[in-house]
């Protein structure tokens, strides 16, 4: 297992590396200038031929590329172009922020599947079964950007129970467990949980529906187990199935949502990757990917570990 | 579906929501606008941006225009600044720093500038010829120990010509052009003074000057965060007393996204937004909330190219090109927002002049003159423009786009769009019609400035201003044109500088230099309670005689 999990980290660094290539790559076959965004209209060619230089965007491709990575094998980073900061200091405490974001999505998002799948998979076929899953399915399909409006309308706007955007008062920087914080965080966090709650119900649905076919479930009836006992083989069966989803889910949640962090003003990854997007801050944009694929590994291996300890049936090498 | 009419619906949906919530909901529930989440406090300005982060604060800011506004003429002064006190006409340049000016009648290169004293930084150094010398030095010399690339790179439109400059006593500075220019006191009004003694005490450090910056503006910051907030306290001891600000205090929040710009608002987050969308005025209206709106020097114009393969490069297309557009059903389309064009600068401008080319709807003269000119309804101008979904003073860029795309069809222009994100059609505004990337373009839709007689005029029209170093696009060459320019140059009167270029803007109109459409009237929102805000005909707007109460 030990093996297992050290060869899996040492995986990261090729991924890393293909990662920071392609996303290098991306970003430079992407139309548009970085330095269309940080020199005004107008400035001279002799400026702007002083400013590429100073950004080291007058040399090749590949020499930028290994360059780059020269920096980071150091664990520097770099400094943002459109606002001089050291880019770790722009990605952390985004990502501090996109954690607790996606901590709230995740308890609202899989507790909501999970109950949403277990009602299904056990009325397979029923009404309430048809009734649940076409919640669900409207959960996958709602475009996030729209319901985080409409949301926002409903309980900002109209009945003015909750803040509309941001993370409180004071920011970020005062955010705590108290109400005053927490309430600023339950509209972006549902907006954020509907698409996993809706895709772990119909995962959860179809693995418990599956499992309650299979032989030994009427094996356990004619012993006479009592439904309680039945649903704990129930659940153990179906869980290495649902926590792969899970896992995906959370790794999803954790890169952060472009669209409902721009909706909220939340300041975490999704927020920040948009704005280096549109202003071409490649620096940031380049090790705000990185950060975010290295958590993805992480998470994917995180879940293989706890399938392996939960489902006895998989053997890692 | 494809991805636009895609949005549309969702948009769409968006506002028959925000309309049930009018009706229905509102009703059923009993609830108008309930108790407020999060009221303002009297004497609290809270100002939502259209921008994602804040703006640099160590004096050159970043975010162009609305960078300046919130984080430029807020914390600092510059040798010049814009009179934003009237709104009845358009913002001139007034002295600041610098009490006054003369030009060397021997070398018209040479200015002197006599600066204001008793002016101090907000740590208490005074502001003096020593101070101005470093903060040029701060910008243009590379070698000097506070030279800063990020302050270089935001000021590079301002000091473009800007030769050398010395002190001659505490009090006086003089600053060279590189070539003759009567604009220099416009530019002067975009280049900000920092602190040396804080720059010193905190490490000759700018990330650290960033986090405690000190300028001698009418605003101190007290703190920020990236991309979340800006909080500042009121500079009492402002020189100019009537610039001590009524706020005592103004927090900024980055908000992106219109849509929450306008929920902010209703829900009592903010107290003032910029730019919301015209759909939501008629509900912020509904709402109490006061929309203000004023003329500015913005066009949301085509720029063209003069390149051989440009069917533009024949005048008569270019008027017909004009005269197709149906200006008042895009007014209306922008729930009036917006004024129809009659050339580069509006009609009450003083550089507006007298065309004889009257820009108006007429689709008849349109087909006349595209007939004259030998196109027909067999062989259709074929055209080819750059515009992008959104952007900075880009308003609604693509229903008015596709909204022109019929009005040209009406009369024979089969127009064809290159969509791009706003910075890759800035990218390729800069690298000129002649670019290999542009080929095949006959046209890029990238609104515009006037607010200094380079930006607006001369650097879009005259031939020695061509991208980059100028703003001339597509190599629009005209004999005319460059003599005005020249002469508006060197006119260092203000009052014959704009007879000049009065009678320049009369002759690129009449040469139907670009196809101009309407100007945006750069609306903003604010709640009841903000009292005192003059919207100035400016890009910028001073937030000091502001009051919430």
């Amino acid at each position: 297992m030990l093996v297992y999990v050290l060869r899996r980290i040492l995986y990261t660094v090729p991924i890393a590396m293909g990662v920071s290539l392609v996303c290098f790559a991306l970003i430079h076959l992407a139309p548009g200038d970085p330095l269309s965004a940080i020199i005004p209209e107008g400035a001279s060619p002799e400026t702007v031929a002083q400013v590429r230089a100073a950004y080291g965007f007058d040399q090749p491709l590949p020499v930028q590329y290994l360059k780059w990575l020269q920096h980071v094998v150091m664990g520097d980073f770099g400094n943002s172009i459109m606002t001089q900061r050291p880019v770790m200091h722009e990605v952390l405490p985004a990502l501090a922020n996109t954690l607790v974001l996606a901590a709230a999505a995740v308890l609202f998002g899989f507790a909501l599947g999970c109950l949403f799948g277990v009602v299904s998979g056990y009325l397979a076929g029923k009404p309430t079964d048809k009734a649940v899953t076409a919640v669900s399915i409207t959960g996958v399909s709602i475009p996030h950007y729209w319901l985080g409006m409409v949301l926002m309308v409903i309980f900002a706007v109209e009945l003015n129970l909750l803040p509309a955007t941001g993370m409180g008062e004071g920011g970020s920087g005062t955010f705590g467990l108290g109400w005053d914080s927490l309430q600023y965080l339950i509209l972006p966090a549902l907006t954020l949980s509907v698409i996993p709650a809706g895709i772990i119900a119909r995962s959860v649905r179809g693995t418990i529906a599956e499992v309650r076919k299979q032989d030994f479930m009427q094996t356990l009836h004619a012993k006479g187990l009592p439904g309680r006992r039945i649903f704990v083989h129930v659940v153990k069966n179906a869980l290495p199935a649902v926590l792969a989803v899970m896992g995906l889910q959370l790794a999803q949640l954790l890169g952060g949502s472009i669209l409902v962090e721009t909706v909220f003003s939340w300041p975490g990854t999704g927020f920040l990757l948009n704005n280096a997007i549109f202003t071409r801050d490649l620096p940031v944009l380049q090790g705000t990917i990185l950060v975010l694929a290295m958590f993805f590994v992480l998470i994917n291996l995180t879940v293989d570990v706890v399938q392996t300890a939960v489902d006895p049936r998989i053997k890692r090498a | 579906m494809n991805r636009r009419s895609f949005m549309q619906l969702l948009s769409g949906a968006s506002v028959a929501a925000v309309s049930l919530m009018d009706t229905e909901l509102g009703q059923m529930v009993g609830l108008g606008a309930g108790p407020a989440q999060a009221q303002g406090k009297p004497g609290v300005l809270r100002v939502a941006m259209t921008a994602a982060d804040i703006p640099l604060t160590t004096g050159q800011p970043s975010q162009g225009a609305e960078g300046i506004r919130f984080m430029g003429i807020t914390l600092y002064d510059g040798l010049t600044r814009w009179d934003l006190s009237k709104s009845d006409q358009a913002a001139q340049v007034i002295p600041d720093l610098a009490e006054s000016w003369t030009v060397n009648p021997q070398d018209q290169k040479v200015w002197t500038f006599k600066l204001r004293k008793g002016v101090k930084f907000h740590d208490g150094s005074e502001f003096n010829a020593d101070a101005v010398v470093w903060n040029f030095d701060k910008l243009m010399k590379q070698d000097s120990p506070q030279f800063d690339q990020a302050q270089s790179n935001q000021a590079a439109s301002y000091d473009a010509n800007i030769g050398s400059w010395k002190k001659i006593d505490d009090y006086t500075v003089e600053i060279a052009t590189k070539r003759i220019d009567a604009v220099l006191p416009y530019n002067l009004a975009g280049l900000f003074m920092s602190s040396p003694k804080r720059w010193e005490e905190l490490g000759k450090d700018w990330s650290k000057f960033a986090e405690k910056p000190s300028g001698t503006g009418p605003w101190i910051l007290e703190s920020f965060k990236p991309r979340e907030r800006a909080e500042m306290v009121r500079n009492a001891e402002h020189w100019d007393k009537t610039r001590v600000p009524k706020s005592e205090r103004l927090i900024l929040l980055p908000m992106p996204d219109a849509n929450t710009r306008v929920a902010a608002l209703l829900s009592g987050q903010v107290d003032w937004i910029e730019a919301p969308p015209p759909d939501a005025v008629p509900r912020l209206k509904s709402q109490k909330m006061q929309i203000v709106t004023n003329l500015y020097p913005h066009i949301w114009p085509f720029q063209l190219s003069y390149l051989d393969d440009s069917p533009f490069k024949d005048v008569r297309v270019r008027k017909a090109a004009n005269l197709a557009i149906d200006r008042d059903g895009i007014v209306k389309m922008l729930g009036g927002l917006a004024a129809p064009a009659k050339g580069m600068v509006d009609e009450k401008h003083p550089w507006f002049g007298k065309p004889t080319f009257e820009i108006k709807y007429d689709p008849e003269g349109a087909k006349k003159l595209l007939k004259e000119a030998g196109y027909g309804p067999d062989k259709p101008v074929k055209a080819k423009f750059i515009i992008s979904p959104s952007g900075s003073g880009q308003m609604q860029p693509l229903p008015m786009n596709e909204f022109i795309k019929e009005n040209f069809k009406d009369v024979g222009i089969d127009l064809e769009f290159e969509v791009l994100d706003w910075e890759a059609l800035r990218a390729r505004r800069r690298l000129g019609a002649w670019a290999p990337e542009n080929k095949g373009r006959h046209g890029i839709n990238n609104s515009w400035a006037y607010w200094d007689p380079d930006i607006g005029l001369i650097g879009t029209a005259a031939s020695f201003a061509k991208v980059p170093g100028g703003f001339n696009w597509g190599d629009f060459n005209d004999a005319k044109t460059d003599e005005l320019s020249t002469k508006a140059k060197a006119a260092f009167d203000p009052a014959e500088q704009n007879k000049i270029l009065a009678e320049l803007h009369s002759h690129i109109v009449d040469q139907a230099m670009w196809i101009w459409v309407v100007h945006d009237l750069n609306p903003r929102a604010m709640r009841p309670n903000v009292k005192g805000f003059v919207q100035a005909q400016s890009w910028f707007q001073d937030l000091t005689p502001v009051s919430v109460t």
